[in-house]
């Protein structure tokens, strides 16, 4: 019997079995950002406890630094600077390298891991955010743990963990014309529910995968955590190699070729047996948009909101009601043509330099809607820097949306930041939880490309149709 | 750090049994507003237990103002409980809120994971026995105490016989001891140190 990706990854890190399924499992690298990294830090060294492996970890300033131009340690909200001087005197007492405001390097962590190769495929890495899983895209075993957790990490350079059970799902076939891997994964959200993977690793596979470039993976791992995953990965490729050769902390001359020739073995073997197999069909993913208060609640753009459906198992009719009711929308209502107060790009999910590519492409020579408040974030500062060498910044500032300094921004209210009360925002992010973008704001997650469609027609709009001058 | 140890708990069950409740819903942004693990209580479920946002004037439609839960310690879910958001804050506003133990069909692994590490008792019980038990619950909190037995492994309400659920032994130890995780790994230091010398000559690329 061959073995999965995850199993080769899992018996290379394996220091120890401790019994009923939990190993121990060395760490290569940890990452921080000072929502959690701060608390975690201190905590460490309260307990007179030291970072083991510091230069191996890594720490950004994204989660509370607020996206303005000209930004400092202020925040709208008055305590955010507290997050932001703790991590930054915690990183630096413990010689921790650290992405601060103003460097170029500075940026949303799991943008900048694989920007930077801090990342690397075959290595594990854990950083306490949720969406760890995207750099699972570059074939790195990378999930998201607790401050607690975190603070094990650093201390020992290894976790305790549960062994995951593991999944496939292989989507067969190629993506349509505008079709984009925010769609993909919100197409499976809708297919396998927002507890579909629980506790599982995901690997991604299949014709329709292996051709995204790597961007458009670390945007479809990006979701896994949705799907209630443990995490997410994909069998690391020439494209990948291709994409990592030169970037920071990339292996160089010797050392290159002697990890290519690693990487190169990262394959779960044809005759691998997962715990779960699924197939998934491109052809059948169409734009989506979700309608509800959980990413499971997505369905294709030119669909209308659903009623309860009891046979799926999937929520609750209480969780179906209360989601209908926050969100101010009926069953049977069109999505496409629903109204929208404010557009936004921006987050770990979709704000890497081919989303604003992308996005930028349907802008250019088209203005938002006049009552819609429209921002865009990149992902990193280098990722603000080369949209604006490629002059995208003006596309976007020309269509009359904000260019903002690089961080997770109003993916969740990030530094007090809020696009107001019951106001529908067409987003690019990851979660449509209740008031996730600040109090009762109601959230609509898209890919890039239908949130400038839709910024443009002020009401949810299909990015394949062609625009009216 | 873990928490107080725990063997067998009988206390009265707050019946919140919604699907894909997440961290977002369990304590909002809003609420962690500082560079610490306490203080959290106040912000737990904040978006459904208060008429306002920030305000603290409880929503009496809210079950968890329902004075007959005041005393409630333990926690019954809906699946998926915990998705979502990583932070260990939803975690600790439910321990200092005074929550011991979750009873629900699934958990979030990330949150899961924060439970046991702060001495709150996740407990998987499939969907059917979660609603016969908050049914039971309903009919009159008081009366029907829910007790969660640790070293049994089962979840019993005094007219309900005993319902298994299993946790790995690393963590049921770990939540029995009130052990330190960190402490338990210390322990290993030689085998860490070992294995990552002979790691660093096999992937030195990694060894920064």
């Amino acid at each position: 019997m061959g073995k999965t990706l995850f199993e080769k990854l899992w018996a290379m890190h394996a220091i120890a079995d401790l019994g009923g399924g939990v190993g121990l499992v060395l760490i290569d690298r940890v990452l921080l950002h000072e929502r959690t990294g701060g608390v975690a830090l201190e905590s460490l060294r309260d307990a007179g406890r030291a970072v083991l492996a510091p230069r191996q970890t890594f720490v950004t300033m994204d989660h509370i630094v607020d996206t303005f131009p000209g930004r400092s340690d202020l925040t709208i909200m008055p305590t955010g600077t507290q997050f932001i001087t703790a991590t930054r005197n915690a990183a630096h007492a413990a010689g921790l390298t650290l992405f601060d405001i103003g460097d170029p390097g500075q940026g949303i962590v799991h943008v900048i891991s694989p920007e930077q190769a801090i990342v690397l495929p075959g290595a594990t890495l854990v950083c306490p955010d949720s969406h760890t899983g995207t750099q699972g895209a570059i074939g790195a075993l990378a999930w998201g743990i607790g401050s607690t957790e975190a603070e094990h990490a650093l201390a020992t350079a290894t976790l305790r963990v549960r062994k995951p059970r593991t999944m496939r799902i292989s989507v067969t076939g190629r993506l349509g014309t505008g079709v984009t891997p925010k769609d993909l994964a919100l197409h499976l959200l809708a297919r396998f529910g927002a507890a579909g993977a629980n506790g599982h690793i995901v690997e991604y596979a299949g014709e329709a995968v292996r051709a995204l470039d790597v961007e458009g993976r670390l945007t479809l791992c990006n979701m896994a955590t949705e799907l209630s995953a443990f995490s997410a990965i994909i069998a690391p490729d020439e494209r990948v190699f291709e994409y990592l050769k030169g970037r920071a902390y990339a292996p160089k001359g010797a050392a290159w070729d002697a990890a290519l020739e690693a990487w190169r073995m990262l394959f779960s073997d044809a005759d691998a047996h997962f715990d779960l197999d699924h197939v998934v069909d491109a052809a059948d993913v169409a734009p989506m948009v979700t309608w509800g208060t959980s990413p499971q609640h997505s369905v294709a753009l030119d669909q209308a909101v659903p009623a309860f459906d009891g046979e799926s198992g999937r929520d609750t009719r209480d969780a179906h009601d209360r989601a209908l009711a926050y969100m101010d929308l009926s069953p049977g209502q069109p999505l496409a043509a629903l109204p929208i107060d404010a557009a936004f790009i921006g987050s770990c999910t979709n704000a890497r330099l081919s989303d604003l590519r992308r996005a930028a492409a349907i802008l250019k020579g088209h203005r938002v809607a006049p009552h819609v408040t429209a921002i865009c974030v990149p992902g990193s500062t280098a990722v603000k820097a080369q949209a604006e060498a490629e002059g995208l910044d003006a596309i976007f500032r020309d269509a009359g949306f904000e260019w903002r300094e690089a961080g997770c921004s109003m993916c969740f209210f990030a530094g007090g930041e809020s696009f107001g009360r019951r106001q529908r925002v067409i987003t690019s992010t990851n979660r449509n939880f209740e008031s996730r973008q600040g109090p009762e704001t109601r959230s609509h997650l898209a890919s890039p490309e239908t949130v400038a469609a839709s910024a443009i027609a002020g009401a949810i709009a299909d990015p394949r149709q062609e625009i009216p001058a | 750090m873990s928490g107080t140890p725990f063997d067998r708990l009988t206390a009265i069950a707050l019946p919140l049994v919604r699907d894909n409740i997440d961290t977002d819903a369990i304590i909002p942004s809003r609420e962690m507003t500082s560079v610490s693990k306490k203080g959290l209580a106040g912000g737990l479920f904040a978006g459904w237990r208060y008429l306002e946002i920030g305000g603290r004037d409880p929503d009496l439609a809210f079950v968890m103002n329902d004075p007959l839960y005041a005393a409630a310690r333990i926690l019954l879910g809906g699946r998926n409980f915990g998705c979502g958001s990583s932070r260990e804050h939803a975690a600790w506003a439910l321990a200092e809120y005074g929550f011991r133990a979750i009873v629900a069909p699934s958990f979030n692994p990330i949150f899961r994971g924060n439970c046991i590490r702060n001495g709150i008792v996740p407990v998987e019980l499939d969907g059917a026995a979660v609603a016969e038990i908050a049914a039971r619950v309903a009919t009159d909190p008081a009366a029907n105490p829910v007790t969660v037995d640790l070293l049994a492994g089962t979840v019993s309400l005094p007219d309900m016989g005993p319902k298994s659920f299993v946790l790995e032994a690393e963590s049921r130890e770990m939540l029995i001891e009130g052990l330190d995780a960190i402490e338990l790994t210390r322990k290993r230091q030689g085998e860490i140190d070992a294995f990552r010398e002979k790691d660093a000559a096999a992937r030195p690329w990694i060894y920064l």
